[in-house]
């Protein structure tokens, strides 16, 4: 059964992925010197298969601005197979990880299967393996629930794309990844899966090529993935040296006796686990876009929407959350890398909601604020409440996917408008997907028995019953965040739904979406509000132990479950305190008086701008990475290899012997002749010194 | 069967091949064609009987296997083939691309068809020859000798620049080879034989190592190539014609880390222990030097042969560093790049036969007109980043996971190198291939054809087959990695008795 949901989306991505080149092949015919590009037409048509003669082509007839320069191509044949087939899957493997999470969430059946030998090197092992517990079950459901839903989403979104078998594809081959990195029973495959999401991720930011932006964002992404991933490959290396092994179970059991170690690096007399640790979360930083390497989230907006609910909210993004609860055995070992964590998500739930505060495309809001609620939950992964931080990635991917989806939804029916300034009054245009992003809304901002008020709430319950050196400020910038959180959040719906129509054509223009949109928004919705209270004692309550067992560890001084409950009795109201003023503020400023916003901007220009421009890290990194990265390329290049180099090597030496042969010896040879002349010399000095040698 | 010399039949069945188009008259079409086609059948028939040494090949040997041995050159020398997991692969993979060699130069190549025929023959004859050769003196007649087919090569089929190329490639590889000879009759001197196996098992005095092991490293640092001496490379790759490249990158720059596996560390084990900071300091200034450098290329050749000089920078440093995962994963990775490098330089062939050009600028938008060679071309970027489930990702990993356990700076500076390979790999894939198809003159651009696409079938397979299923390759070489690590502890065992491999060596109590 495990099999069968990791697999199923792989062989969704295979088929889509052969009918997409199929049909790409039969548009753009090889050059061989054969005159029939007819010919192949015909040859590959049975390759293209499966697919019903597509019914599709009349609907292609709107193409968005962005695509203006391109023409529309007609879709590919068999592109409704392709999203058929993929979609199918999905819902198949979504319907066997919710009877996984019964099962082993309930039924207590952890599972733990080898598939393949990996790599094998003396005693380095590694398989290809399935590891079913508790925590790998939540992760199933979420990933393939979110998954199945935009899967079925996308086939109404991207309706007018003439290259929908690719983007299933993708979608499907990001779907496997993700479910082979939940499932991986060692850091290597852990590794794999890792890698493979950052692969899908960059392809589907790139999706629409044509875009050079999108193009720039998808290397982005991948690089800045890439410097996370050097930590995380380089806290592998310091298990195996450490361990002998890189198999979770091997090295969970060995990790309590590292605690009196250190490595040298660098000089630097590290901890051993402090060090482990510190780098594994390195990757993590950078696959959840945590402070300092969150640079290529927003910029990762440039993809589809679909995507962005898939990839940049629910899912990819929450990786690095999993790993640091999966490797909770060693962060438990680990306080003061804890305390880093506790550090870095704080300040990352309160930098980007600073800066989601101004900023005016509908994507960009939504992605400073799914880079905040990440930050939230590393901040329940410092303090030691893991199950918590689950818990509200556990809520989130439903709320955030929705909000995505809705904003998805919006720009739909403003063809490809993503600008809110533009936007407004859309209410009564979009009644069903207003609904949707309220719903939304009400959960992202911890609304009393949404699904985000339960796990937020428990977030900054947790930061304030936590012990670490950073628990005090985190609680602090999380309380702050939930204020800004419920600002910009409301802010989107207002300037979006609410107020005048700014631009009256495409508000006459505008329409809802059709079913196969909405249809996921309404689940989402029930999701997004359901997802809470019932859990809430899985993740957050009395039956924690009994629901995660050993899939997450509680070290022997971890009692923060318990002390949440003996805070003080203020601290529970005080985020849904600030979620009303949140709310009120933004009444103010966009409904009541919506003057205020731009003489605010005016009057704190360097403020304004410090935020839009979000704390000008894009800058800062072009200027101490970037740049000197290209000229010292291009100094090595010129000055290293070409004057120094080949001008004290071969090109002076060159000038010497040309001058020498053709000054003396003057002979008509080339190159080859003196090679081979001085192969043959030495060939005979050597027989002439064995013989000689030899006589001895 | 095997009272046949299977290993001289696959050496030198080529050469029947050369013998065979030297006998066709003539220079028009259908001689053209009968060189063509006499050459494919050659490099396939030799390809298969290779087969036969891995079908025959016991892996759990790490002894020498398929020996032949014949006294020669009047007795002070004997003609001894064999072959051991170190060197099988190597085998393999070059009977293995030069069938695709062939076939990638069926129409690019319109002068000359018979020679450069002949030149290929000859080479992949010199090639397998290095791999398998148990006698110093026999190793250097097919080391040296597979220079001036591939000098031929580079001099005759190739670009504007040529002879300043083929010049440079001579200096360079002379001034290897001089010392190497040197190196050669001193050992001669010393234990009297020219033998490799008891070469081997020969302790050669401490002092004399080291001077040895220079003499030899000047050789094979030349050949991977390792900075400083890796300017040659990116002259010789511009120029050469496309399978030229392809041989290069695959097949010749791995002799080097051959001969460091093969020589250096069985036979100069003190020396390789003490040069070993050496080495390492030499790789991770490639990794790092070299990869910034590739960010800047304009031209698409240049840049992967860029690219190429940081990944044998992972060779050298995984196969110094001594561990059982370091060497497996130097050799792993030799192999993957000769995979992966050759298909790059096959997928740079593929546009410049269209375009006649190399410069990245005259790219574009390319994905628009030729999707098919977008994806194959996408593959081989992600294996040259090292991407887990392509092969390049096992060599890589092994040798940095090796290298780590005992030296941890290097590993770490070395891994800086992933992130950098991400940068001009896929920068260059953008340029070329992403983007609006704007450039009037690429337009008219054809997808690949059929004969391209058989090229590029196998290669993507097994990128990403040993991507994902590695064990075959390691496997193959894991006995006689075993025991080449054995033979160096117990060598150099007194010098180093408190370290111990299968212990973390670098962990101190506090």
């Amino acid at each position: 059964m495990y099999q069968a949901i990791v697999f199923l989306p792989l062989l969704g991505c295979i088929v889509a992925a052969l009918i997409s080149i199929a049909g790409a092949r039969a548009r753009h015919p090889g050059a061989d010197p054969a005159p029939g590009a007819e010919d192949h037409a015909t040859d590959l048509g049975p390759h293209t298969g499966g697919g019903a003669p597509s019914p599709h082509g009349d609907h292609a007839v709107i193409h968005h601005a962005t695509h203006e320069d391109h023409p529309v191509a007609p879709p590919a044949a068999g592109s409704r197979a392709a999203e058929l087939v993929t979609t199918l899957f999905l819902f198949v493997a979504t319907v066997l990880s919710w009877m996984a999470f019964y099962r082993v969430g309930f039924g207590h059946q952890d599972s733990r299967e080898v598939l393949l030998a990996w790599i094998y090197s003396a005693d380095l092992k590694v398989d290809w393996g399935i590891r079913v517990d508790t925590l790998t079950a939540v992760m199933l459901v979420v990933v393939t629930t979110v998954s199945a839903f935009v899967h079925l989403y996308s086939i109404g979104y991207m309706e007018e794309d003439p290259h929908r078998p690719r983007f299933f594809s993708y979608l499907s081959l990001f779907t496997f990844a993700m479910l082979m990195l939940v499932t991986a029973d060692n850091l290597v495959q852990l590794f794999f899966g890792w890698e493979g999401v950052g692969l899908a991720s960059y392809l589907l930011i790139g999706f629409w090529y044509h875009k050079p932006e999108a193009n720039a964002a998808a290397i982005k992404a991948f690089v800045v993935n890439r410097v996370g991933d050097f930590g995380f490959a380089l806290g592998i290396f310091a298990v195996f040296m450490m361990t002998g092994a890189v198999d979770l179970d091997t090295v969970f059991a060995q990790a309590p006796s590292l605690t009196a170690k250190t490595i040298d690096f660098f000089g630097w007399h590290a901890d051993a686990m402090t060090l482990i640790c510190l780098l594994l979360f390195m990757g993590a930083m950078g696959k959840s876009a945590q402070f300092l390497l969150h640079t290529w989230l927003p910029d990762a907006m440039e993809g589809p929407t679909p995507v962005s609910a898939l990839i940049h909210a629910a899912t990819m993004v929450t990786a690095g959350v999993f790993m640091v609860a999966r490797l909770s055995p060693l962060f438990e070992l680990a306080p003061n890398a804890q305390a880093f964590v506790t550090l870095v998500g704080a300040t990352t739930a309160f930098f980007a909601a600073t800066v989601g505060l101004v900023q005016n495309d509908i994507k960009r809001v939504v992605a400073y604020s799914t880079c905040s609620q990440l930050g939230y939950m590393f901040v329940a992964m410092g303090v030691g409440a893991y199950s918590v931080g689950m818990f509200h990635l556990f809520t989130h991917a439903f709320f955030k996917a929705l909000l995505f989806l809705g904003s998805g939804s919006v720009i739909h029916a403003m063809h490809h408008e993503q600008d809110m300034r533009k936007m407004g009054g859309l209410r009564d245009k979009l009644p069903v997907t207003y609904v949707c992003m309220l719903i939304g809304t009400l959960a992202l901002t911890g609304f009393p028995l949404t699904a985000g008020y339960y796990s937020k709430d428990a977030i900054i319950e947790a930061a304030a019953a936590g012990h670490n050196p950073f628990a005090g400020y985190a609680f602090a910038m999380t309380v702050i965040a939930a204020l800004l959180t419920s600002f910009y959040s409301w802010r989107l719906v207002f300037m979006t739904f609410h107020g005048k129509p700014a631009d009256k054509h495409a508000h006459e223009h505008a329409h809802e979406s059709p079913w196969v949109i909405l249809i996921p928004l309404i689940f989402l919705s029930a999701g997004s509000i359901f997802a809470g209270l019932p859990f809430k004692e899985l993740f957050a309550g009395e039956k924690v132990a009994e629901f995660f067992r050993e899939s997450l560890k509680f070290g022997p001084d971890n009692h923060i479950l318990h002390d949440m409950h003996g805070l003080h009795w203020s601290i529970p109201y005080i985020p849904t305190v600030m979620m009303a003023i949140g709310f009120l503020v933004a009444w103010q400023f966009y409904i009541r008086r919506p003057d205020i916003p731009a003489s605010l901007a005016r009057t704190q220009e360097p403020l304004y701008r410090f935020l839009l421009n979000k704390w000008y890290f894009d800058e800062l990194y072009d200027l101490i990475f970037v740049r000197p990265a290209l000229w010292l390329g291009r100094v090595l290049w010129k000055g290293g290899d070409g004057r120094i180099i080949d001008g004290l090597g071969p090109d002076g030496v060159s000038a010497r012997v040309l001058d020498v042969t053709r000054s003396v010896v003057r002979l008509q040879t080339g190159y080859l002749y003196h090679y081979a002349f001085a192969m043959l010399i030495g060939i005979a000095g050597l027989i002439t010194w064995f013989m000689f040698a030899g006589s001895h | 069967m095997a009272s046949w010399p299977i290993l001289s039949i696959t050496t030198f069945l080529p050469i029947l091949g050369v013998l065979w188009i030297s006998a066709l008259q003539g220079d028009d079409e259908h001689t053209r064609r009968n060189a063509r086609w006499a050459a494919l059948w050659t490099t396939l028939v030799t390809f298969a009987v290779s087969l036969v040494l891995v079908w025959r090949f016991d892996p759990a040997s790490p002894e020498f296997q398929f020996e032949e041995k014949t006294s020669w050159l009047g007795g002070f020398s004997t003609y001894h083939m064999g072959v051991d997991g170190i060197s099988l692969p190597f085998v393999i993979l070059t009977t293995g691309l030069m069938p695709l060699c062939i076939i990638a130069s069926w129409e690019v190549i319109q002068t000359r068809v018979k020679e450069y025929m002949i030149a290929f023959l000859a080479l992949e004859t010199l090639m397998v020859g290095t791999f398998s050769a148990l006698d110093l003196v026999l190793f250097y007649l097919f080391f040296e000798g597979g220079l001036i087919p591939m000098f031929l090569i580079i001099g005759v089929w190739g670009g504007p620049r040529r002879v300043y190329a083929s010049f440079k490639f001579f200096l360079y590889t002379l001034l290897g080879s001089v010392l190497m000879l040197l190196a050669i009759m001193a050992m001669y001197w010393q234990a009297n034989t020219t033998d490799i196996p008891a070469l081997m098992k020969y302790a050669f005095p401490q002092g004399m190592q080291t001077w040895l092991w220079l003499a030899f490293f000047a050789s094979f640092a030349v050949k991977m190539p390792m900075w400083p001496v890796h300017t040659w490379l990116p002259d010789a790759h511009v120029e050469a014609p496309t399978a030229g490249s392809v041989i290069l990158a695959a097949i010749l720059l791995k002799m080097g880390g051959y001969g460091f596996l093969r020589f250096s560390v069985p036979m100069f084990p003190h020396a390789s222990m003490d040069l070993a900071p050496l080495i390492f300091t030499l790789s991770v200034v490639a990794v790092i030097y070299t990869s910034l450098v590739a960010l800047v290329q304009e031209d698409m050749k240049k840049l992967i042969a860029y690219s190429s000089v940081a990944h044998m920078g992972f060779v050298t440093m995984g196969i110094f560093a001594l561990t059982a995962q370091g060497v497996a994963g130097g050799i792993f990775q030799m192999i993957s790049h000769g995979i992966v490098s050759a298909a790059l330089f096959l997928c740079v062939g593929v546009v410049y036969d269209r375009m006649h050009t190399r410069e990245i600028a005259a790219y574009g938008g390319l994905v628009n007109n030729m999707p098919l060679y977008a994806v194959v071309f996408m593959v081989f970027t992600l294996a040259n980043v090292g991407l887990p489930g392509t092969s390049g990702f096992i060599g890589e990993f092994l040798a940095l996971i090796g290298t780590f356990r005992v030296n941890i700076p290097v590993a770490t500076l070395a891994t800086v190198g992933v992130i950098l390979s991400a940068c001009y790999a896929l920068w260059l894939y953008r340029k070329v291939i992403f983007g609006v198809l704007e450039k009037p003159a690429l337009v008219a651009l054809r997808d690949l054809g059929r004969r391209e696409i058989l090229v590029f079938a196998p290669l993507v397979i097994l990128t990403i087959l040993f991507g994902v299923y590695p064990k075959p390759v390691l496997d193959m070489s894991a006995a006689s990695v075993a025991q080449l690590l054995e033979n160096y502890q117990a060598a150099v065992g007194p010098k180093k008795a408190a370290m111990d491999v299968s212990r973390p060596p670098l962990t101190v109590a506090k």
